[in-house]
């Protein structure tokens, strides 16, 4: 194969490969700049992906399907504000309940589903021009799904909401200082709630693409680890929308061509990466000035209680 | 405790109040209440499904306890168990989380199973080097996230998940890779150990009782050590006030690293006993611990701090494990039920430790301006730390 056309049918595959890592990390990001670890994002993902399918295969249509799998991420995250904002119980215990919880509930409601191809599988689209550019053309705008696009767009605006915006401001002050942002009037309950939420509402989005876009069908644990690559995303792209899109696409990367090398490039080494760099980011952001710029908000997975420091 | 005086009393009213040090035995009915509580919502789950869940019940249990070999299965599955879950619990008294069971565990199966494979150790010294091997690998696994965390702060909930994710490809490395056997007919899966490398087994059944031995001498070891000893008594410590700690100048870096050594190397051991007990063989990741190191967790917190009802709580969860594999022959439902249990018991442990923390307490009304004095009501958070005066042998209950 030339090589400039396995590079492009690479990017190409690899910016689908990282559309639901991206979707799940934007909102893991959104959830952790309140101030809210969320370590569910992998059972949110899996009941999303499961619940998609399902709702999918019942309706006929594959968005009945993504909006089953909006509904359930959200349910699973106002679970986990439940638990770690109003009880202000263990939220990384939560989080990892929520997981083994939503692993096992999606093997059970998925009985019977394995193996049967989704009939209302959502369609890839040519983007109708775009797609005539050279090399740009077949990389980016031939054979994606609309979601991806999606990822992306959501991806900036959530950029601009929270650097742009008062509610982003909110969300950024929410997580950094509560006892400040609940001093200026503002309901920290009430945001973290709401981030929460949307953090599993995008979970639940990125479990149904696979399951309804990605790959049209139902496998038992087809998320296969995916929601702690978003996690890792989420820090690896110093919590920022913005950055999480070279992220998600560069963990993306490892694991397409962990695929394409096979019996070049050891697969699994390849797939190690992601964890391997975040560990590193994590290290060397502790290291240096750089964390000052870069570092987790500051109350990132403290419950916050009034009139305690 | 202190309800009763209700009666005789007639103004005054109820209050929530924090405990400083939690009743033994409040602690424990708690926990088996959120026991109880997760297994009545999985009965739910059995009858949405069509089946009685009293029956449903009675028939798991009949079916895994049917024979020796069935409740032989339940211990085997709690070995695993109570060695990582034990050392998650002794990290937690020092305020560190370990998530990274289950990397530890496969870190120390791929050790062990690097000795048994290529290094020619004479037979009596086969088991015990393995043990060694196995326990150093655990504790290589978690001494990077101890390392990160007590010199650069970093999160170790972070670190300790992605090693995880480290070791599983790390031996889906090895299995597909260098050490991938020459007798396997193409599977991936390391050659068969030899002999001498099998841990012995109770009679037909696949329980290796040196790895129980091990486990339950590091669970009574660890509730000495807590108990009876000055680390143990640093090590409270560190976790109840590490102001207080600090004052006393408790070596943070080295107990914690110390602390994490253990964990890892506990976890490492559990490694070897699935090798070297069971499989004979590095086999896949998931093959080797089917997420030992998770539900270690749910060990640990469902133990309340306790090493030696540790030994419980692995039992129970080696009841959930061994549970899997009958309900999909008795109920033909998956075993992933086994995670829907274990999911369930682990929310409602931590959503009923603020049942723990505090007590309800009548407050008579001339009685309520001093009590007004402790300033805590429902703002815990305002109220003074509880001193530092740990003089009391507070063995349990965290």
């Amino acid at each position: 194969m030339e090589l400039d056309s396995w590079l492009v049918s690479t990017f190409a595959r690899a910016l689908a490969y990282s559309t639901p890592l991206l979707l799940a990390a934007l909102g893991e990001i959104y959830a952790e700049r309140s101030g809210v670890v969320n370590l569910g994002v992998e059972g949110m993902m899996i009941l999303g992906a499961i619940l998609g399918f399902i709702g999918a295969q019942a309706s006929g249509s594959a968005w009945v399907g993504i909006l089953c799998a909006l509904g359930v991420g959200s349910l699973a995250g106002l679970l986990h504000a439940f638990i770690s904002v109003t009880l202000k119980a263990n939220q990384f215990v939560s989080g990892l309940a929520l997981t083994i919880f939503g692993l096992g509930l999606s093997g059970l409601l998925g009985r019977g589903w394995e193996g049967r191809p989704l009939a209302s599988a959502m369609e890839p689209v040519t983007v109708p021009l775009l797609a005539d550019i050279p090399l740009l053309g077949p990389a980016l705008f031939t054979g994606q799904h609309i979601l991806t696009y999606l990822a992306l767009v959501v991806a900036a605006l959530l950029w601009v909401v929270l650097y742009r915006t008062r509610l982003g401001l909110t969300l950024r002050s929410v997580g950094e200082s509560p006892a400040a942002a609940d001093a200026a009037g503002i309901n920290v309950t009430l945001v973290r709630y709401g981030a929460v939420i949307f953090g599993g509402a995008m979970a639940g989005i990125a479990g149904a693409y696979l399951s309804i876009a990605y790959r049209p069908s139902w496998s038992e644990g087809m998320t296969a680890g995916m929601g702690w690559i978003a996690l890792a995303i989420a820090i690896f792209a110093a919590w920022d929308p913005f950055r999480a899109i070279g992220a998600a696409f560069l963990f993306g990367a490892f694991f397409h061509l962990s695929f394409r090398l096979q019996g070049i490039f050891s697969p699994e080494l390849l797939k190690m990466m992601p964890y391997v760099f975040t560990i590193l980011a994590l290290t060397l952001t502790s290291l240096s000035r750089w964390g000052r710029k870069f570092g987790a908000p500051e109350a990132l997975g403290v419950p916050y209680r009034r009139g305690q420091r | 405790m202190n309800q009763a005086n209700q009666t005789g009393q007639t103004k005054g009213r109820w209050r929530l109040e924090p405990r400083l040090t939690p009743n033994r035995w409040v602690v424990g009915l708690v926990s088996l209440g959120s026991v109880v509580a997760a297994l009545v919502v999985t009965g739910v789950i059995f009858a949405a499904y069509g089946f009685n869940p009293l029956q449903a019940y009675r028939d798991i249990l009949g079916a895994i306890f049917a024979d020796w070999r069935g409740a032989a299965e339940v211990v085997r599955r709690a070995i695993p168990l109570l060695l990582a879950g034990v050392g998650i619990l002794l990290a937690l008294k020092a305020r560190f989380w370990n998530i990274g069971a289950e990397g530890q565990i496969l870190a120390g199966a791929v050790a062990a199973s690097g000795v048994a494979l290529f290094v020619p150790v004479p037979a009596p010294l086969m088991i015990p080097t393995l043990f060694i091997v196995g326990f150093l690998g655990g504790a290589l696994w978690s001494f990077v996230p101890a390392i990160l965390k007590v010199k650069l702060g970093v999160n170790e909930i972070i670190t300790t998940l992605m090693m995880n994710y480290v070791a599983l490809y790390m031996v889906q490395w090895l299995i597909n890779g260098p050490w991938k056997g020459l007798t396997t007919r193409g599977f991936a899966r390391s050659d068969p150990f030899p002999s001498v490398a099998e841990l012995p087994t109770w009679g037909a059944t696949r329980l290796h009782w040196p790895t129980l031995v091990l486990g339950l001498l590091f669970a009574i070891g660890v509730a000495f050590l807590l108990s009876r000893t000055k680390l143990g008594f640093e090590i409270r410590m560190m976790g109840e006030s590490p102001e207080a700690a600090r004052y006393a100048g408790v070596d943070f870096f080295r107990t914690t690293l110390l602390l994490m050594l253990i964990a890892g190397g506990a976890a490492g051991l559990a490694g070897v006993g699935e090798v070297a007990g069971i499989h004979h063989r590095l086999v896949g990741p998931d093959d080797i611990s089917l997420g030992y190191g998770y539900t270690a967790i749910i060990v640990a917190l469902l133990a309340r701090g306790s090493a030696l009802a540790a030994i419980l709580t692995a039992l129970f969860l080696g009841l959930v494990f061994a549970s899997g594999d009958v309900m999909r022959v008795v109920l033909r439902l998956p075993a992933q039920m086994t995670d829907v249990i274990s999911g369930l018991v682990l929310f409602f442990v931590i959503c009923s430790e603020p049942l723990m923390r505090y007590t309800l307490r009548w407050v008579p009304k001339q009685e309520s301006g001093q009590g007004a004095n402790d300033g805590v009501n429902d703002r815990v958070g305002s109220s003074p730390p509880p001193p530092p005066t740990v003089s009391e042998p507070v063995s349990e209950g965290d």
